[in-house]
């Protein structure tokens, strides 16, 4: 796999191998077409990012603009999914889900259940998250705890291009509604991918390194951190297991819970705020079926109890990174 | 001789940027002589030993175990003893100052694997080395040209070696079409045409040894010699469980114990390996294409083709060799040696012989062309 | 589909606004026995509303509707038994026990599901309406709303989304003159609801919701615009509930006398009967054999409602994914 291409690409080309393979996968979002009826060059923008640029003139009638209302079309690809279609609905940035929640966790979430098992929802919802961008607190949440929070929602959080253009793909085809977190930072890292289509499955962590004295369970961009922290801490004879759980529901518990029956030790990473976290969800389910194992208390690697803050000067000290992961493995290192 | 010797950290596959020591098999001041295994590193893929090209002694060891350092970067020296300490540290300062580690980029020049349509079905190939004297390096069941890492490039010093990737593997394309022996060799001899190979030198491993061998039985003349490693065709036992279960695994939790089962140093089977294998059997078309295969060459258990007469009716050289803890396709179907037909069997290794016992096979391959 | 009132769809129109109140009747009654759990919120008074909007569509129209949905269920071919069990909580209902009254639905008739959500339905259905212009099978989606959804995000985004996509959609706007307690001249700012239709460019009309012919024709011109690709329109149904906002609801934000005074008067079921035997192709034996029939299916529906099995535990744990 010799190609490397960016994240950004990589989600790009699962949509449109997706949309060539199956006429009912449509995509719809804010700015798809770089402002519909507007008097300039149609699919100048491909979404705020550009990440569906190419896509509206190769797929005729299949790339929806939409005006500013997330609910209106976050809804209308819920209901488009109930009636045949396989919808991919854009919302800009997670943040923005503080006005269209009820459609996707009333409406979308409780579908199949609440009907009596009689609907299917086949709708993804691909939304950006995370600090970096110097974005401030408005459009640089993570906030995928929420969604993983909500039975009937399935959450995806791609760490890497390869696993962005599989996971997306299988979201795609999956006959649930999904949650596609990207991580803005993310788009323009670069990885091998094959040009083949291909899913990665949903509930299988990846272990992205093995080792023998720390678990270290990080997602999205903080696997990348924590791949610089493993590698810092070998210089010093620490070995540390690398988990990327890919996706938070399903929860690969299982991955998770070898690793630390090997370890003993588990720091996870989490960009979120700490409260109710994806970091304190994993160490309640450690501490809760693994506790014989633990040879140390669980280190929680995550974002303060703040909301993301603008100025460069806060914002890096907000977002986790490897010195401090490196940190709270030596912390649990010389426990006891 | 007093040259010194540098050793240097190898580069196993396309993406090995960097190696892992794993410790040291030889110790300071011992006695080296050519093809000891001397180091022990890893690639993310693998482990393996790294060999002595010169006899001598082991003067430095410049890394220690857990080090990671790029390909390329110094391991250690070995140098006849009346050189004298100052000269190596020289070489050491020098080699140290001068090295400049691949960059991410890498392999400007370096060969890179090639995709060709031929009849609008796409294949991918490697090829090292050149001079004519043309080989085919052609993997089995499941396998790519990955599959000869650590032969590609041995083999390649005095030859043109070509290693493919057969259709429904690799980056190839996946149909296989009926799934047959007979359509498989085609898409090889139309490789060959393609390529204007006139005859090679073809070595195949499990399934790709059936395949040289029907080559060899349908066009004689295209065939030098065979090399066939752990190879399908010779007897009818082949490991049913480990076909079913390799067709049909999804995930690392079931795929692991099964690629384990290829080794028979299961320490081999890496978190890399098995993720690889992983992203392999994900591209669309795989399950269906060996699947395929799998129903038309080893349906219930056994392998359906035997090719033990095209073997004997073979008029040229045949090297056989086989691990002979191979779990997947018995040593025992290695014929007796004699005549036209080289045996080598090589105890405690598995079905991945060429890669488990790398240098032995690269030897014995290197010595049968010669 | 011919708009046309015949006979045999005159007579159908009845039975479907008699079961309506025959079923909401009966809940009435039985929740007052303390044996239906939860919220249940009655239709009786509206009839002619879901019933002369739904006899215009086809079965693979969509429509979405409100907490207060018995009506629009049973007009779009829900079975009443089913709902019945639903509303018990029983194993054999409708949604398996799971839903209860606010959540009815059943896919397979179009209908999108009760939605316990005030103003759900509107960007729903105009993704039904979306997949239904993709497909372009010709089918339309309702989105059925009270006074209250009026002034909710969703229905005015998603009206503005269906002009934009220029959808086949109708939004019918129940102004049944309360939300919960609160009285629609009060909380909708404007003198009605049809009114907002023009800052949506789409038509908008009113009707009396009590008048099955009235709302009839409205809806039929309404469905034949969206089926021809005319776009979507708003069309404000007034009437009146004769039931709280829920049972239990003493409704003293009423005038004493108001509900019976549209009961002796304005009622829908008693208009329709008035005109349909005036003209005298219809008799009132006629409907009164309808009547029959239906009492003897809602009676039946809550026999079986009351003798169903409840779900087991089992149940808890399924259908919340296709697969997980």
């Amino acid at each position: 796999m010799a190609r490397k291409i960016t994240y950004q690409q990589a989600i790009n080309e699962a949509l449109d191998q997706e949309m060539a393979r199956d006429p009912s996968v449509i995509v719809m979002g804010e700015d798809n077409a770089g402002g519909e009826g507007s008097p300039g060059e149609m699919d100048a923008w491909g979404g705020v990012l550009g990440v569906t640029k190419g896509l509206y003139h190769k797929h005729p009638g299949r790339v929806l603009d939409t005006p500013i209302s997330e609910s209106g079309f976050i809804g209308a690809a819920i209901g488009a999914a109930c009636n045949g279609l396989r919808p991919v609905a854009e919302l800009m940035f997670v943040d923005f889900m503080g006005v269209c929640f009820d459609q996707i966790f009333n409406q979308a979430a409780k579908f199949k259940y609440m009907f009596g098992g009689k609907a299917e929802t086949p709708v993804v919802i691909r939304t950006m998250y995370g600090a970096g961008f110097r974005a401030a607190a408005q459009h640089s949440q993570c906030l995928y705890s929420l969604f993983t929070h909500i039975p009937g929602l399935k959450v995806a959080i791609p760490s890497n291009p390869y696993d962005a253009k599989g996971l997306l793909i299988q979201s795609i085809r999956d006959n649930d509604p999904v949650i596609f977190m990207e991580h803005k930072v993310l788009y323009t890292m670069e990885g091998d991918v094959p040009e083949e289509s291909y899913s990665v499955p949903f509930g299988e962590a990846a272990v992205v390194r093995e080792g023998d004295d720390v678990t270290i369970v990080a997602l999205g961009r903080m696997v990348s951190f924590a791949q610089d922290a493993a590698q810092a801490l070998q210089k010093n004879g620490i070995h540390c297991e690398i988990i990327d759980p890919r996706t938070t529901s399903p929860l690969d518990e299982d991955t998770i819970l070898e690793s630390v029956e090997k370890t003993g030790r588990l720091v996870v990473v989490d960009e979120s705020n700490p409260r109710c976290s994806m970091a304190s969800d994993i160490a309640g389910l450690v501490a809760q079926k693994a506790f014989g194992a633990l040879k140390a208390p669980i280190e929680q690697v995550t974002a303060p109890h703040v909301p993301p803050p603008f100025s460069d000067a806060l914002e890096d000290l907000y977002i986790p990174n490897a010195a401090k992961i490196e940190s709270a493995v030596s912390k649990i290192r010389e426990y006891g | 001789m007093s040259q010194i010797h540098t050793l240097t950290m190898p580069k196993w596959g396309l993406s090995m940027s960097e190696g892992k020591v794993n410790g040291w098999l030889k110790e300071l001041g011992d006695g080296i002589s050519v093809g000891d295994e001397v180091v022990e590193v890893e690639s993310e893929k693998i482990a393996g030993a790294v060999e002595a090209p010169v006899a001598g002694i082991l003067r430095r060891q410049v890394v220690s175990e857990d080090d990671i350092i790029p390909v390329g970067a110094l391991l250690g020296v070995i140098a006849d003893e009346e050189v004298s300490d100052a000269d190596i540290d020289a070489k050491v300062e020098d080699f140290l100052a001068n090295f400049v580690p691949p960059s991410e980029d890498q392999e400007e020049g370096g060969p890179a694997p090639v995709k060709i349509e031929i009849e609008g079905q796409r294949l991918r190939y490697l090829k090292r080395g050149e001079g004519g004297n043309q080989v085919l390096l052609i993997h089995g069941f499941g396998g790519d040209l990955n599959n000869w890492l650590f032969n590609h490039e041995a083999l390649a010093a005095k030859r043109e070696v070509f290693a493919l990737d057969l259709p429904g593997h690799g980056e190839s394309v996946k149909a296989v079409g009926d799934g047959s022996l007979d359509t498989l060799t085609d898409r090889v001899i139309g490789f060959m045409d393609t390529l204007g190979i006139e005859s090679a030198h073809l070595v195949g491993h499990s399934m790709g040894g059936a395949i040289c061998l029907n080559l060899a039985k349908r066009a004689p003349s295209r065939v030098k010699s065979l090399v066939l490693v752990a190879s399908a065709g010779l007897g009818q036992d082949i490991n049913g469980d480990y076909i079913g279960g390799f067709v049909e695994s999804q995930d690392r939790r079931s795929l692991k114990p099964l690629l384990s089962e290829l080794f028979a140093d299961t320490n081999l089977v890496t978190r890399q390996l098995v993720e690889d294998m992983l992203k392999y059997k994900r591209l669309e078309g795989v399950t269906d294409a060996l699947r395929t295969l799998a129903g038309k060459l080893f349906p219930e258990g056994r392998q359906a083709v035997t090719l033990r007469p095209a073997l004997d009716a073979f008029g040229k050289p045949i090297l056989v060799i086989w691990g002979g803890a191979d779990q997947i396709i018995p040593a025992s179907h290695a014929p007796t040696p004699g005549g036209r037909v080289q045996v080598g069997v090589l105890n405690g290794k598995g079905h991945m012989v060429q890669m488990e016992a790398a240098n032995e096979v690269n030897r014995l391959i290197d010595d049968f062309l010669g | 589909m011919s708009d046309t009132l015949n006979r045999e769809r005159l007579l159908r129109a009845y039975r479907t606004m008699r079961t309506i109140r025959e079923f909401e009747e009966r809940v009435h009654t039985e929740f007052a026995t303390g044996d239906i759990p939860g919220f249940v919120h009655l239709y009786a008074g509206e009839e002619a509303s879901a019933t002369g909007v739904c006899m215009h569509l086809r079965g693979d129209d969509y429509i979405a509707s409100t907490h207060r949905g018995h009506g629009h269920c049973i007009a779009k071919g829900v079975d009443p038994v089913g709902m019945m069990a639903e509303i018990w909580g029983k194993s054999t209902g409708s949604c398996k026990g799971k839903g209860g009254s606010m959540h009815i639905a059943d896919l397979s008739k179009g209908m999108l599901g009760a939605n316990g959500i005030v103003g759900g339905g509107g960007p729903l259905i105009c993704g039904t309406a979306l997949a239904a212009k993709m497909k372009n099978d010709k089918t339309v989606g309702v989105c059925f709303f009270g006074d209250g959804a009026s002034n909710q995000g969703t229905i005015l985004e998603a009206m503005n989304l269906a002009t934009v996509w220029s959808l086949p959609a109708i939004f019918v706007a129940e102004n049944n003159g309360y939300a919960e307690t609160t009285s629609s001249s009060w909380s909708v700012a404007c003198d009605n609801i049809a009114d907002r239709a023009s800052a949506f460019g789409m038509p908008g009309v009113i009707v009396d919701g009590f008048d099955f012919f009235a709302v009839h024709e409205a809806a039929g011109e309404a469905v034949r615009r969206a089926r021809e690709g005319g776009g979507p329109t708003l069309i404000e149904v007034k009437v009146s509930r004769y039931y709280g906002h829920f049972e239990g609801d003493q409704q003293t934000y009423r005038a004493a006398g108001e509900v019976q005074k549209l009961r002796d008067e304005k009622d829908c079921l008693l208009q329709f009967r008035r005109r349909v035997t005036a003209d005298g192709d219809i008799t009132d034996a006629e409907l009164g054999t309808i009547d029959a029939e239906v009492l003897a299916l809602i009676d039946d529906s809550v026999v079986r409602a009351k003798a169903d099995p409840k779900p087991g535990p089992d149940d808890l744990l399924t259908d919340v994914y296709v697969s997980y």
